[in-house]
């Protein structure tokens, strides 16, 4: 017992620990909108943009959330703008930018930076860099998606279910994708230090995909997915720290297991809701959208 | 045409490439109960769109009656049936106005539930949407449409893909609303099976060819200009019957969904 106690000694293990409660709580949460709406995608390759930034702004001594920030607003203009042209995919202009932008990164921390160890904690997630001030801004952050998603909750599922005749019924659908957008932006932020580039994706699917194997219910998706996120931040933060393993690794390894258990047990039924069998109207048609349309197409379906 | 709910004045709708409705001038009386019939690919989605306000025309005018409160049923074929969401919560969506919480209140809950038993389908509210036979899936978003209380209606192929005693019950609740005063605009594959039972039929195959009842635009000359193939009609108990060089009903082949609407 007091092996698993022991490391709540130490501040940065307990900030960390808050804080990838939290970020697990808050990709939880907005992974429901993620996976539903096919923008798996589009959180992997932002997560990658911002990371171009944080390099940037670290090479230029500016702060990490205003530098980063600024930086993946422009890759999503960049990626608005490029799909606009209608000859790319949304998904390959995603594809074109944020790899791009993580190359400009990578190639500015091995010119400019203290190459390994930031790369590493960048790439992959690392406590030790977590300061109180993390903790307040995970905090504040995941209390306005909480907020948001609450009380927007109706226009959202609309918007997310069928966005046609959410904008027919007189939702604004256009602001509704841009208030997701940007809060999904603003949680990537917030919890890469924790979660890592290359594994902040999986956090936002994870949990998603586990609820949805086991409800049918929109509202019951979004509690359990913020839960088992939350879940899996606690426990693999804890396994980080006991079996010397990256932050981030080790919330996906977590959140990885908790899938196989969940797959495996609630057998075939389970399984055909996340990968929405085809019934006798044919197959489940609708174009997969994220707010960039049609190309958006790494959805629930084919994460899974 | 100052009383229409809707007017359209010329109006021509194109996606990318060439125009998909051309020269559309079409009136939505208080009332109307109107069947828009015409080949696959002929602009009736378009059409209906156009009606409803979700597509810009390229030119022309739309006149929407102030304040009209329109509510749209998509064909079944486009929503998204993995979609978690079960009878109630899909019907609920309609109701973003007002209410700031996520559950919904004692009113709406009621609301809700006299609509859906009024559909025939009140005991499925906590069912996912994927359980329920095609008929039960059109009725969920036929009260979704409802709960908004529309002045006019739009069902895109609301009889696709259900079977015959769906599509009596369908167009018969259709007719009920419409007694009860609510414009309903629908389009249709099916000319035997429901088109010829409406009061109204606009024809169309990009541009709008005929427009009256069943007996003055199913006709054998009405028929070849929208789906440019020679039909024939025959007359069985007071209703026009479609029938094709071979006999046969042509809303199989012309419709190109064989085998869903019997």
């Amino acid at each position: 017992m007091n092996v698993l106690l022991e490391p709540f000694d130490f501040a940065f293990f307990r900030h960390g620990l808050v804080v990838a409660t939290l970020a697990g709580a808050l990709c939880g949460l907005l992974g429901v909108y993620v996976t539903l709406r096919g923008m798996s995608y589009i959180g992997h390759g932002l997560s990658h943009a911002i990371f171009g930034g944080a390099a940037a702004s670290a090479v230029v001594s500016v702060n990490f959330y205003l530098g980063a920030g600024l930086w993946g607003l422009a890759s999503a203009l960049a990626i608005g703008r490029i799909t606009r042209r209608r000859l790319i995919g949304a998904d390959a202009a995603i594809g074109v930018v944020t790899t791009a932008s993580f190359a400009l990164g990578l190639a500015l921390l091995n010119r400019f930076g203290q190459v390994r160890k930031s790369l590493d904690a960048a790439l992959f997630g690392s406590i030790l860099g977590v300061s109180a001030t993390d903790v307040w801004l995970v905090a504040a952050v995941t209390v306005l998606a909480v907020v948001v998603v609450v009380a927007g909750y109706r226009p959202l599922l609309f918007t997310t279910f069928d966005p046609e005749v959410a904008e027919v019924s007189g939702v604004r659908t256009a602001r509704v994708d841009a208030v997701l957008m940007a809060l999904l932006a603003v949680a990537i932020l917030a919890t890469m230090k924790v979660l890592g580039v290359v594994l902040i994706a999986a956090t936002l699917v994870i949990p998603a995909v586990i609820a949805r194997m086991l409800t049918n219910s929109f509202a019951r998706m979004l509690w359990m997915s913020t839960a088992i996120g939350a879940a899996c931040g606690f426990v693999g933060m804890n396994a980080s720290y006991h079996l010397d393993i990256s932050s981030g690794a080790a919330i996906v390894l977590v959140g990885a297991t908790a899938f196989g258990v969940v797959f495996a047990t609630t057998g075939a039924r389970g399984r055909r809701r996340a990968h929405g069998v085809p019934d006798h109207h044919g197959p489940a048609s609708s174009p997969l959208r994220g707010p960039l349309g049609p190309g958006t197409i790494l959805g629930l379906k084919e994460v899974v | 045409m100052t009383t229409a709910l809707v007017g359209l004045d010329r109006v021509t709708c194109a996606y990318d490439g060439a125009p998909v409705v051309v020269d559309a001038t079409l009136a939505i009386a208080p009332g109307a109960f109107v069947g828009i019939v015409g080949p696959s690919g002929a602009g009736k989605t378009t059409l209906l769109r156009a009606i409803l306000g979700s597509i810009v025309p390229r030119s022309g005018t739309v006149v929407r009656r102030p304040g009209l409160r329109t509510s749209y049923v998509p064909q079944l074929e486009t929503v998204d049936w993995s979609f978690p969401v079960t009878v109630a919560e899909t019907v609920l969506m309609a109701r973003t106005h007002g209410r700031r919480w996520p559950w919904p209140s004692a009113e709406e809950r009621r609301e809700v539930s006299q609509l859906l038993d009024r559909l025939g389908i009140g005991a499925l509210e906590s069912r996912h949407i994927r359980e329920l036979s095609g008929g039960q899936q059109q009725r969920v978003f036929l009260a979704r449409a409802l709960l908004a209380r529309p002045q006019l209606i739009l069902l895109d192929e609301p009889t696709a893909g259900v079977d015959v005693r769906t599509r009596h019950d369908v167009l018969h609740l259709l007719g009920e609303l419409n007694d009860e005063g609510m414009a309903v605009v629908l389009t249709t594959h099916d000319l035997n099976g429901m088109a010829a039972h409406l009061p109204e039929l606009v024809c169309v195959n990009v541009a709008v060819i005929a427009r009256g009842s069943p007996h003055q635009v199913l006709t054998s000359e009405v028929l070849e200009r929208t789906y440019g193939a020679a039909l024939e009609v025959l007359e069985h108990g007071g209703m026009p019957v479609v029938l094709d060089h071979y006999g046969r009903p042509p809303s199989a082949y012309l419709s190109g969904t064989e085998g869903k609407s019997a």
